[in-house]
């Protein structure tokens, strides 16, 4: 059995605790003995020692904590610790603004290499701010067997090499609880679910993206998400909006947090996350509205990182053993073509799963179009959400 | 006529000296860099231009959105310093007066909380305020209510929520005041034939004013400088002025904004600091050196 350092085992503990799986009294009572077990066994100094006795490259990771890093650890981490001997630091981020703000204020990625990165925007601006690494593909084979239709956007934007592989794909949907709000009302309404005065108080959204606010205001508005052009209607949706939320949540642990917990019944939501809930048991149902916003995450490197090891374990984290175990925990289906790699029967039920392997169905936020106008519009949200 | 070694007394700067180096490495040059980046301009997100423009400052000066996230601050500011000043009275009063022989137990009680995480410590009102917390459980148990009441996320949870965190150094900066009054001073006052309530409001009371004033001070500045309390106990409308910054430098990744942001809410609690010592007397204490 692999040992857990006592700061994993805190993290995992409170990510738990966040995700709605263990009471208020249990954690305090697992933390106070990983406290004890801490002191006893020698805390501090007994990790040093460890980390002096290793031999191996230390591989920085940042991600989305919950049930994604939760099975990032399980099924591809350690696997490839034990296999390698290299060791992978992974840490939870509330977003890659938070990454890039400390790189800037350090002036060095030191800490910092490999990112689970959002969407071909941050890829664009990861890039365009010199972050980017050049991946040596002939050390990682196994990308042959990813999708041509998801790598195709990152080739768009470095024709001459990736700084990245494409890991996973999903949706921001709308979730609702199915006992205070029917499917019925749920597909008529669509989008305007989330604009529904019967729900006041009771009503969530995810604060930490304008894009993702501005995407609803545009659907709730008519407008196309990838062409809009009046923003004046975009942000009236979202005020709106705002008028009938609760609590704008910040993270995937806070957003089934509230969900479980019936704080909420309907918000915005990760399809993985819902998924995660579903699983657990809770009456939560989601939908993909038409014109849904559908996202790809990556594996970003970034320039300065040990390039070998980092390509090592890129290589390991698509071998369709791990890449499916691990979309098979965090929910989200995986990069990996259909059409090469046969799925299992649970990648093909998760939410936003496309069989063809074509990505056709689903939409995607041009970064061309959103980061031009990022600037102007981030600022704007942070005024509306706070009611400006 | 006084001696020039009696004018030039080099005692406090010596004794001084060592906190002055610290605060100029570690507060006045580091808020020097920030008003310089003040004056830089961001061309896009990430992207500084070096630059000595008045932008940044212009804005903050004639946007009303700032004035209003300032005067959210202060109000609440004021609202949270008031109400921990009266709740925390009384536990200093009253560990200062008990005659319990392990006083330092319920000195270690309070600052028990401070062993965990703040961060913790503001979760854990989600267990009590919320849709399943404590409250809404012991309400249901006695058929209060049928339904959960919505308690959570609103102004008053942030109150509440500041309040938890920051009571005990309002109590104990009380406490010291009070455990350095003479105990003999209250019956003395008695004997002269005033009510208990009168012994306390005009020898107790007034002799206990520096460590209220600054237990009020140190409360109302970390109120006004916090932005994760609102972040996580409140709603949409719970914000602060550090909210704003928060944005400006992690989310807008404007930093000569934020720099800005930063700068004012400094002159603002700096400014608040200097009134109210001039009113409260505190610059009383440099008479020590006297």
């Amino acid at each position: 059995m692999k040992k857990i350092d006592s700061t994993k085992r805190y993290e995992m503990l409170k990510e738990r605790m966040g995700n709605g799986d263990m009471d208020r009294r249990s954690f305090f009572g697992l933390l106070g003995a990983a406290g004890m077990y801490a002191g006893v066994s020698g805390g501090i100094m007994t990790a040093m020692a460890q980390q002096a006795r290793a031999a191996g490259t230390e591989l920085y990771f940042e991600g989305w904590g919950g049930v994604v890093s939760e099975a990032l650890r399980k099924h591809a981490f350690n696997p490839y610790e034990e296999a390698t001997g290299n060791k992978v630091v992974d840490a939870t981020f509330g977003g890659e603004s938070e990454v890039l703000t400390k790189i800037k204020a350090a002036g060095s990625t030191n800490g910092h290499n490999i990112l689970h990165s959002s969407g071909v925007s941050w890829y664009k601006r990861w890039v365009d701010a010199g972050y980017g690494s050049e991946l040596n593909l002939a050390n990682i084979p196994n990308v042959e067997n990813v999708m041509e239709a998801i790598i195709a956007p990152f080739k768009a934007i470095t024709p001459n090499s990736l700084s990245a592989i494409p890991y996973d794909y999903g949706t921001t949907g709308i979730a609702y609880n199915t006992k205070y709000v029917s499917e019925e009302k749920a597909k008529e309404l669509g989008a305007n679910l989330l604009l529904d005065k019967e729900l006041k108080g009771k009503i969530g959204a995810w604060g930490g993206d304008w894009a993702n606010r501005a995407w609803y205001g545009a659907l709730q508005s008519d407008q196309n998400p990838n062409n809009i052009q009046d923003w004046d209607a975009v942000w009236d949706k979202a005020r709106e909006n705002r008028d009938l939320v609760l609590k704008y949540w910040s993270s995937g642990a806070e957003l089934m947090d509230l969900l479980a917990k019936e704080e909420i019944y309907v918000t915005e939501a990760w399809s993985g996350r819902v998924a995660a809930l579903q699983a657990q048991g809770h009456p939560i149902a989601y939908m993909d509205p038409p014109n849904g916003l559908a996202w790809m995450e990556s594996m970003f490197v970034l320039k300065g990182s040990p390039m070998a090891e980092a390509e090592e374990l890129l290589n390991f984290m698509l071998d369709p053993a791990t890449a499916i175990a691990v979309a098979e925990g965090q929910k989200y289906p995986t990069s990996l073509d259909p059409n090469k790699v046969e799925m299992t029967d649970t990648i093909k039920a998760l939410p936003a799963y496309d069989p063809t392997g074509k990505l056709d169905t689903l939409v995607f936020r041009d970064p061309v179009v959103w980061n031009e106008v990022e600037k102007e519009q981030s600022k704007q949200w942070n005024r509306v959400s706070k009611g400006g | 006529m006084p001696s020039s070694e009696q004018s030039i007394d080099k005692r406090p700067w010596l004794l001084l000296s060592p906190s002055l180096l610290a605060i100029s490495l570690l507060v006045v040059i580091p808020m020097a860099f920030i008003l310089v980046y003040s004056f830089y301009e961001n061309i896009d997100l990430a992207v500084d231009r070096v630059a000595f423009q008045f932008g940044n400052w212009a804005e903050v000066a004639t946007d009303g959105y700032y004035r209003v996230a300032i005067w959210k601050t202060l109000r609440l500011s004021v609202i949270v310093t008031v109400l921990a000043a009266v709740l925390g009275y009384i536990p200093a009063y009253f560990i200062a007066m008990t005659k319990f022989r392990d006083k330092w137990l319920l000195l270690l009680l309070l600052i028990l909380p401070f062993w965990i995480s703040f961060i913790i410590r503001t979760l854990s009102w989600i267990h009590i305020f919320g849709n399943q917390g404590a409250l809404n459980g012991l309400f249901q148990l006695l058929g209060l209510t049928d339904a959960p009441l919505s308690l959570m996320y609103n102004e008053f949870t942030v109150i509440v929520g500041f309040i938890h965190v920051f009571l005990p150094y309002m109590i104990l900066n009380i406490y010291v005041s009070l455990e350095g009054i003479d105990k003999n001073l209250e019956p003395a006052a008695r004997t002269l034939g005033a009510t208990p309530w009168q012994a306390f409001r005009e020898v107790t009371l007034p002799l206990s004013l520096p460590g209220l004033a600054a237990g009020c001070l140190l409360v109302f500045v970390l109120t006004g400088g916090s932005y994760v309390t609102p972040l996580i106990l409140g709603g949409p409308s719970d914000f602060l002025f550090g909210n704003l910054i928060y944005d400006a430098i992690v989310t807008e990744l404007n930093w000569p904004m934020g720099a800005t942001l930063s700068f004012t809410l400094l002159l603002l609690l700096g400014l608040v600091v200097v009134v109210y010592s001039r009113l409260m007397g505190l610059n009383q204490l440099s008479k020590a050196f006297k």
